[in-house]
């Protein structure tokens, strides 16, 4: 919760007006039974009814002055509170995409939403409480134990045990508490999980026909989230039951020691009266403060999880460079290159070397998990390598600021992803300045112009979400697309014309070839059409290069890339 | 306000299975209530036991003491087991309410899942849901204990004075009237708050989802400036519906002071007439607090409820979705499948006005292998999906065995069918759990075999778990052909009558495809696939190559007759060889 208290800072006003307008109005609301005493004590008595009625008015005006003070402080509390949330969210989201992928990949995406959701929710409906009664509780429940000392020493003792008790039943509550509030966040992040994997896999589980089986998973996690929240509720419940024992208890001693005081004559009744009074106070505070304890726990637990976000540091370094990106196609240099994922017991690269002039095309290939992807990942520096660095233009990745550096690279990747919005809103992605006439080039370029004429609206037709209401070619045409109009110096395409036919892949290279100043071209495929017409091929086999060289040299010389040449043919 | 009625009767519904509970919750809550009441009364004997020095009744006071605690433990008793219940009833209920949810989208069709965005549906599950538990839960704590104190306060009061009970009862309405007038006003600000946060979980899974992509294309700080004009929105939004659920309470213990200063007034006005005496007064005007304040608590309740009627609507309304046409009363099993399928006269489109596929005739009989070709577009997956029976067909029929598909069950027609798609998808779970998906009671050798035939029992292998390797959302560190192998042993293992590949071996490479094309070529023996693919081994082999374009089946035949007939299909297939 402390790492989070700085996003208080700004609101610092009004976290003194809302507990403090809080106890104004407190304040107010102890003063009427003092009017009414009034009432009771000179009205009555004078049969004075205008005396009463002026009383009366008092109260009334008091009871104004006291709204006023309660709705201002809600409006600041509430204020204080949301925007707290919000300060916290924006620094969340904002964190969360600057982590590398190695984080995203072991921290996984639902736990990232239901931390910038549910969890910081929760942490604003406690701050909204708890700016509300801290202070007013403690007010109230100090200021009986002082009158009560002004009273009789003796039995304010009984005052001052009962709330050091209480306090220890507070605390003891809230540490028994908080690490299952912790563990509820975790199992709803479960659910959460379940229930996307559920939704994002529909075709393949309604295939399998395992819609119950999906279901009865989903059902237990929901399960164990429940009864975890019942027995928490249980504990907690107990905060109410404990305070009233113990203010009771001290109740009862209180008025047996008041009997033992009155006979000896050292109280009067009127005395153990107001004691009695003041105990009340207190129980009828702590009732409010035990709900409030409860709320706090759950919040401190998610403040924690959001801290921790926060905490989580990026594990690659950003470099300082800031070179703008000019569009001239870069030169790349592979150099002793090796790649290791974190808790993988091998290496995904191994010792990996090659230059490549710009404006060339490299052809990558290789079998399934030889290392494609990760090697061109390296390029965008989406990972670090484990050893020996990757040069763009004679400079290492990692001196680059990741802007200046993923400015100059464009990535197609495997699998093609839109985003909900329209087509054009896609490709304004790639580069937000582009020109309708850049957007139709790029469009036209990638292959993609005319069946996106044929939707209707065009440009305007609406990408449903991960574009579903598009075919698989369809979707990777787009993102090509998304990524020409970029004008890159690299321009990475990571198996992303597996969904293209071979007359349309054709037609997309000799168009990007066709460019000006076209980007440096890296192709990872499975097909030797695609990249026998590299200037270089790199030929990958289990995270090593096994060949290198044009078309007809790896024929000659390489049997890897011979035997998948002809195994195509 | 019907429409909130109309949620609340649901929210009853379900909460009628935990009937036990809410019964024990309102007789505890009556015990600790009553006792609560009795407490003060008891307290006041006390007191008057202590009269001054040497006027003790000790034997007295002792009684009254002894009856204090008894009344002390059991009430406390009764407030933790008030507490447990309202746990259960809560909890239960948003369990049960989450569940129908899920059970429901398994029902939804296609069409719905494939127009809304996870990160919405999945909020309605989630957050809702939570939100919808607090508010419950708030309302249940403090609804019976209220209103059992308030009939308790009345009936004191009014053994005290009935004329001025009356003058409490008349006002006290009052504060129902201003906190379900506020209620009332405020509402649009929980509903404009849910709809705008439904917008932020959208922005924050699309761009948390895949944010590789979003770093991949520096859009970071583009996803900052969206998630934040977004998020300042929202927090105007969600001020005005905190500020608006907080302003009940305030103006309800309002109108209690009112109340409060006409019950002195009129008191006062009856002790000075002789009608009453200043002690009755005291205690009344105790009562009278004690009185009015659940009214406080009951409309602090309200708005919370408000909150989570919204938060309910939103899941009821994801519930109430149309799902999937059910399966006819009359449907059949499809067992026992030869395999004969017949496509006849059929056209489809997802929206009105865009035809997608116009009277297609297809007809495979038991073991035919068919390859589906064609532009990008043309309709192959859209085929599939109608197949699949994902979606329904407008017009025609398709017939499996001369059983027209809508006449059979969904389940037993999909599961005849072994289907890998080019979108890979992973469950969170073990290698295991996904490759005996089609087959959960498969033993480790079957499982095994087919993870050999798919040749993904290498790698596999090598995983620091092997098959008991846990992979995260997603397929978490696996590449696009690792994830596509995993998919292949799934079907492999399954090996159902009936094939669809769509584009299966894309992302593999090629060597190790033509090593797995022989287990596909023994695994199709005899069973009717439909293939599509663009890898010519592929297709040269198939019994009949189905050439599509716009959504029509323009050629129709074998490698060699398509070749010959220098259409479509021949320019397809010579391209290849041009750069």
């Amino acid at each position: 919760m402390k790492r989070l208290l700085k996003y208080l800072k700004d609101y610092k006003l009004e976290c003194f007006l809302g507990p403090l307008f809080k106890l104004l109005e407190a304040t107010f609301e102890l003063i009427i039974p003092l009017v009414v005493k009034r009432i009771v004590d000179v009205g009555i008595p004078g049969h004075d009814m205008a005396y009463i009625g002026k009383m009366v008015g008092l109260m009334l005006l008091f009871a104004v002055v006291g709204l006023v003070c309660a709705l201002s402080a809600q409006y600041f509390s509430a204020k204080a509170a949301v925007n707290f949330a919000a300060g916290v969210k924006k620094d969340v989201f904002s964190h969360l995409l600057s982590l590398s992928y190695s984080e995203i990949d072991t921290l996984g995406t639902s736990t990232m939403i239901t931390r910038l959701t549910s969890d910081i929710a929760s942490v604003q409906g406690g701050v909204n409480m708890f700016l509300r009664l801290f202070l007013r509780s403690p007010f109230v429940v100090f200021g009986a134990v002082i009158m009560a000392f002004t009273i009789d020493f003796k039995a304010a003792l009984i005052f001052v045990a009962a709330v050091i008790l209480l306090s220890i039943v507070v605390y003891g509550i809230m540490a028994l508490t908080a690490p299952k509030y912790r563990s509820i966040q975790g199992r709803l992040d479960k659910v959460m999980l379940s229930a996307r994997s559920n939704l994002n896999g529909v075709r393949v589980i309604r295939a399998f026909g395992t819609e119950k089986r999906e279901f009865d998973e989903f059902s237990e996690k929901n399960d164990s989230l429940t009864s975890l929240q019942i027995i928490t509720g249980r504990i907690s419940a107990l905060m109410n039951p404990f305070t009233f024992i113990i203010i009771n208890a001290a109740l009862i001693y209180l008025l047996w020691t008041g009997g033992v005081a009155v006979d000896t004559g050292r109280l009067t009744q009127g005395d153990v009266v107001a004691l009695v009074n003041y105990m009340g106070q207190i129980l009828v505070e702590l009732v409010k403060l035990a709900n409030l304890i409860v709320q706090l726990s759950r919040a401190l637990a998610c403040a924690d999880r959001i801290a921790d976000v926060l905490d989580m540091e990026p594990s690659m370094k950003e470099g300082e460079k800031n070179v703008p990106a000019a569009e001239n196609p870069c030169s790349v240099e592979f150099k002793d290159v090796s790649v290791r994922y974190a808790g993988a017991s091998e290496e995904a690269i191994r010792d990996i070397s090659f230059k490549v002039p710009s404006g060339s095309t490299v052809g990558i290939i290789g079998g399934t998990g030889s290392g494609k992807t990760s090697l061109v990942n390296l390029i965008p520096r989406f990972y670090d390598t484990a050893d020996g660095s990757v040069l763009i233009d004679g400079t290492d990745v990692k001196d680059y600021t990741y802007a200046s550096l993923r400015s100059r690279i464009a990535v197609v990747p495997q699998k093609s992803v839109l985003f909900t919005g329209t087509i054009k809103d896609n490709l304004l992605f790639g580069r937000e300045d582009a020109s309708d006439e850049e957007i139709i080039k790029a469009l036209k370029d990638a292959q993609a112009y005319d069946f996106v004429m044929d939707k209707d609206g065009g440009l305007e037709a609406e990408v449903s979400q991960g574009g579903s209401n598009f075919s698989g070619g369809q979707r990777q045409r787009l993102c090509i697309a998304r990524a020409l109009i970029k004008h890159p110096g690299i321009l990475i395409m990571d198996d992303s014309t597996s969904a293209l036919d071979f007359a349309t892949d054709a037609a997309l290279r000799k168009a990007i070839k066709e460019m000006d100043d076209a980007p440096t071209l890296f192709i990872v495929s499975q097909r030797t059409a695609s990249i026998m017409h590299a200037d270089i091929i790199v030929v990958l086999d289990e995270g090593s290069a096994v060949g290198m060289g044009t078309h007809e040299e790896l024929l000659d010389t390489c049997s890897v890339y011979r035997e998948i040449y002809e195994s195509q043919f | 306000m019907k429409e909130n009625i109309r949620i609340l009767k649901r929210i009853l519904n379900y909460i009628k299975p935990y009937i036990f509970f809410v019964v024990a919750s309102i007789f505890f809550a009556a015990v600790s209530a009553t006792l609560s009441l009795f407490l003060p009364v008891l307290t006041g004997d006390a007191v008057d036991m202590i009269i001054g020095k040497g006027q003790v009744d000790w034997n007295g006071l002792t009684i009254v003491l002894l009856k204090m605690a008894l009344v002390v433990a059991v009430s406390a008793a009764a407030q933790w087991i008030l507490g447990a219940c309202n746990n259960h009833i809560t909890f239960g209920t948003v369990r049960d309410i989450r569940k129908d949810a899920m059970r429901h989208i398994n029902e939804l069709p296609l069409s719905y899942l494939d127009r809304h965005p996870t990160g919405e549906t999945v909020s309605r599950i989630i957050a809702d849901a939570d939100q919808f538990a607090d508010g419950l839960l708030m309302g249940f704590t403090q609804f019976f204990t209220g209103v059992i104190t308030i009939i308790g306060t009345l009936v004191l009061m009014f053994m005290l004075s009935p004329a001025i009970t009356l003058v409490v009862v008349v006002l006290t309405p009052l504060s129902i009237f201003v906190a379900s007038a506020i209620a009332k006003s405020t509402y649009r600000y929980f509903k404009k708050q849910s709809e705008v946060r439904a917008v932020q979980t959208t922005i924050i899974s699309e761009m948390i989802e895949q944010e590789k992509i979003v770093q991949a294309f520096a859009y970071e700080d583009r996803a900052r400036q969206r998630f934040n004009a977004n998020n300042s929105e929202l927090t105007g939004v969600s001020l005005k519906a905190l500020f608006a659920s907080s302003l009940t309470n305030p103006s309800t213990r309002f109108v209690n002071n009112m109340v409060y200063a006409a019950v002195a007034v009129s008191g006062a006005y009856a002790v000075i007439k002789g009608r009453f005496s200043i002690g009755s007064l005291t205690a009344f005007l105790t009562f009278a607090t004690q009185y009015t304040k659940p009214f406080n608590e009951i409309s602090g309740v309200v708005t919370e409820l408000q909150g989570a009627i919204a938060c309910a609507g939103r899941i009821f309304e994801l519930i109430d979705e149309k799902a999937e046409l059910p399966d006819a009363d009359d449907a059949v099993l499809l067992d026992d499948v030869k395999g004969n399928i017949d496509i006849d006269d059929v056209c489809f489109s997802y929206t009105e006005d865009k035809k997608l596929l116009e009277n297609v005739n297809i007809h495979a009989h038991s073991g035919e292998r068919f390859a589906i070709v064609g532009p990008t577009g043309c309709g192959k997956t859209t085929l599939i999906n109608l197949l699949m029976r994902f979606y329904d067909t407008k017009s025609g029929s398709i017939k499996v065995d001369d059983k027209d598909v809508k006449k059979l069950t969904r389940h037993s027609l999909r599961t005849n069918f072994g289907m890998v798609l080019q979108d890979t998808w992973l469950k969170p779970g073990t290698i295991r759990e996904n490759i005996i998906m089609g087959k959960p009671d498969a033993s480790d050798e079957e499982m095994i075999r087919a993870a050999k035939n798919s040749h993904a029992h290498s790698f596999i292998k090598q995983l620091p778990n092997g098959y008991d390797t846990v992979i995260g959302e997603d397929g978490g560190a696996l590449s696009q052909g690792q994830k596509q192998l995993i998919c292949i042993s799934r079907v492999m293992l399954a090996l159902p009558p009936m094939l669809i590949l769509d584009e299966a071996t894309s992302s593999i490479d090629t060597r190790t495809e033509i090593r797995i094309q022989k287990a596909f070529a023994t695994m199709m023996k005899g069973r009717t696939s439909f293939i599509v693919a663009h890898r010519l081994s592929t297709i040269k082999e198939a019994d009949c190559i189905l050439v599509m374009k716009d959504g029509n089946i323009i050629e129709q035949g074998k490698h060699e007759d398509l070749l010959k007939q220098e259409g479509f299909y021949s320019n397809l297939y010579r391209s290849q060889f041009e750069v």
